[in-house]
């Protein structure tokens, strides 16, 4: 082959490869695309069936007796808010201690076994986790309520907040940590005050998520907080949910009702929505550790 | 070694020999600094001189797997000895590192007070103080004193090295380690660190690990050699870098190796 026949052959590969090139190219649009129906139907379908039940009475009235028109879901938007509050107390504190464990003392056997342990425990079904709490809350405490509702959830978000802490912390360099210890600083106080100090907002993403994942929940909050018409006020006692009253509401046999739980989807949909572009913002804002 | 040379001497290592898992990193290496000079430790990559400067603020013993034995005799104290806590010895042992590595998310002025702020100094006016005199000291203050509010992270590469060094003078060590403190930065960086260290070395004594042979000649009093874990020759640095005694120290200062 001289070098004339040699270029046409290159120039006609060269053509070749071109094509295949934009055929690829347009085959993964359509894959990127079909990855982002699901999300964009299930959010329009929701807006769709729900944003006319949106309105002010929504957010601020009690659920009116079936037969009666208007009525809002206010006690159970409080009720999410104090179950994830709730939550959150319990588990934040306790899943950033484990992630801070398993990144600082996380390399011997104790450590595998804790990281394992964290992520079976991802993987429970969060049905199984109302269970364990109904028998270790609800039955010692002679009912339903919202303290075992927010157990519940804090159990979901431990292993979240965990893994999340644990990647997070890991980004400090080593050297950061030798910086402090070489001041004499004690490990303990390096560890809280300056490598924590510069994963403050990943950590904060990390929590947004695991909170996002839990205001859906309703499976564990069926077995643990139940549900609730009334105002609720302190955590001993049964508290409504926007997932367990959805899911009320929508096996229910009443039009006016199916309205409402759609309602109630779009707005634990915009709040879920809301939380996770918040986080996202929180960790562009850089102080995570990383130079 | 004679016994007045053992009295004057700030920092006494006999005998101190490093680990990392099995690789013996430092072989029974003794040497003595005398206060207020600097002493450079040069040698080829993987020589030890690193792990060597590391084991002089027991920062060697933090690497999992690393351990050192030997003895290191600061202010009367051998700091090997089994009742000592490291975390006191290394507030008078201040080191600065090859990287500069400001702590993340705290401005300027909470980095340089980050030690006296964490062993408990809370009076606003004496960190004010501290940290002036500290950045003063770094050859620093002019330039971040109507910034001090700042991240430590947005000065450039040069004035992070100078102000891991004010953080680390803000204590008031008696000894200084470098651990080849100017080998990220670009040449004027270097020689403001290297001007920095002359007037240091009225305060501190400095040691200082260095692959810059150039700069050892510049800046030190003394020289250690090391070659694969061995001292290989110490001495005043003119005569180590004129009539070495050994020939593995001429071969090396020529460039013949390493």
């Amino acid at each position: 082959m001289n070098s004339v026949q040699l270029h046409e052959y290159m120039s006609r590969t060269h053509q070749r490869r071109k094509w295949v090139d934009r055929w690829m190219s347009g085959l993964l649009f359509l894959a990127a695309l079909a990855a982002l129906v699901p999300l964009f139907s299930v959010l329009g379908y929701v807006i769709w069936n729900g944003a006319g039940y949106l309105n002010w009475d929504f957010f601020s009235k009690l659920p009116k007796p079936v037969g009666e028109n208007g009525g809002g879901m206010a006690n159970a938007l409080a009720g999410t808010c104090t179950l994830v509050a709730t939550a959150s107390l319990i588990g934040v504190p306790w899943g950033v201690a484990a992630g801070v464990f398993l990144s600082e003392y996380g390399d011997g056997k104790l450590g595998t076994i804790v990281r394992f342990a964290t992520d079976m425990l991802a993987s429970v079904p969060s049905i199984v986790i109302g269970l364990f709490v109904y028998t270790l809350v609800v039955v010692p405490m002679g009912g339903f309520s919202a303290m075992a509702g927010g157990v519940a959830l804090a159990i979901i978000m431990i292993p979240i907040v965990a893994r999340s802490t644990e990647e997070i912390v890991r980004l400090v360099p080593v050297h950061i940590r030798e910086a402090g210890l070489a001041l004499g600083v004690s490990r303990w106080k390096v560890i809280l005050r300056i490598v924590l100090r510069g994963c403050v907002s990943g950590i904060t993403t990390g929590v947004m998520l695991a909170v996002a994942r839990v205001a859906g929940e309703t499976a564990p909050l069926l077995l643990t907080s139940l549900n609730n018409q009334y105002w609720n006020l302190g955590i001993t006692g049964p508290i409504a949910s926007l997932p367990v009253q959805i899911y009320s509401y929508a096996i229910s046999p009443f039009d006016e009702w199916h309205g409402l739980a759609w309602a109630g989807a779009l707005l634990l949909v915009l709040m879920v929505f809301v939380v996770n572009v918040l986080a996202r913002l929180v960790f562009g804002t850089g102080g995570s550790g990383r130079d | 070694m004679t016994a007045q040379n053992s009295n004057s001497a700030v920092l006494q290592i006999r005998q101190l020999d490093a680990w990392f898992g099995q690789h013996h990193a430092v072989h029974g290496v003794s040497l003595e600094i005398e206060p207020k000079t600097v002493t450079a430790i040069i040698g080829p990559s993987g020589c030890g001189k690193s792990t060597f400067i590391r084991c002089l603020n027991r920062l060697h013993e933090e690497v999992p797997s690393a351990r050192a034995s030997g003895q290191v005799w600061l202010e009367n104290q051998d700091i090997y000895a089994s009742d000592v806590d490291p975390v006191r010895i290394r507030r008078k042992i201040g080191m600065v590192f090859q990287k500069p590595n400001p702590f993340p998310a705290m401005s300027i002025f909470d980095n340089v007070a980050a030690g006296l702020k964490l062993s408990g100094i809370r009076r606003r006016s004496v960190l004010r103080e501290v940290v002036e005199r500290s950045l003063r000291n770094a050859a620093l203050w002019e330039e971040v004193k109507d910034k001090l509010t700042a991240p430590g992270t947005s000065l450039s590469g040069g004035q992070q090295q100078r102000l891991c060094i004010a953080r680390a003078l803000a204590v008031q060590p008696p000894v200084l380690l470098m651990d080849e403190p100017t080998s990220a930065l670009d040449p004027i960086s270097t020689a403001k660190i290297e001007e920095l260290i002359q007037e240091l070395k009225r305060e501190v004594t400095i040691v200082i690990v260095t692959h810059n042979m150039q700069q050892a000649a510049r800046i030190s009093d003394k020289t250690a050699f090391f070659l694969m874990g061995d001292l290989v020759e110490f001495g005043d640095t003119s005569t180590v870098f004129t009539v070495p005694k050994e020939e593995r120290t001429e071969r090396y200062i020529t460039g013949k190796f390493g």
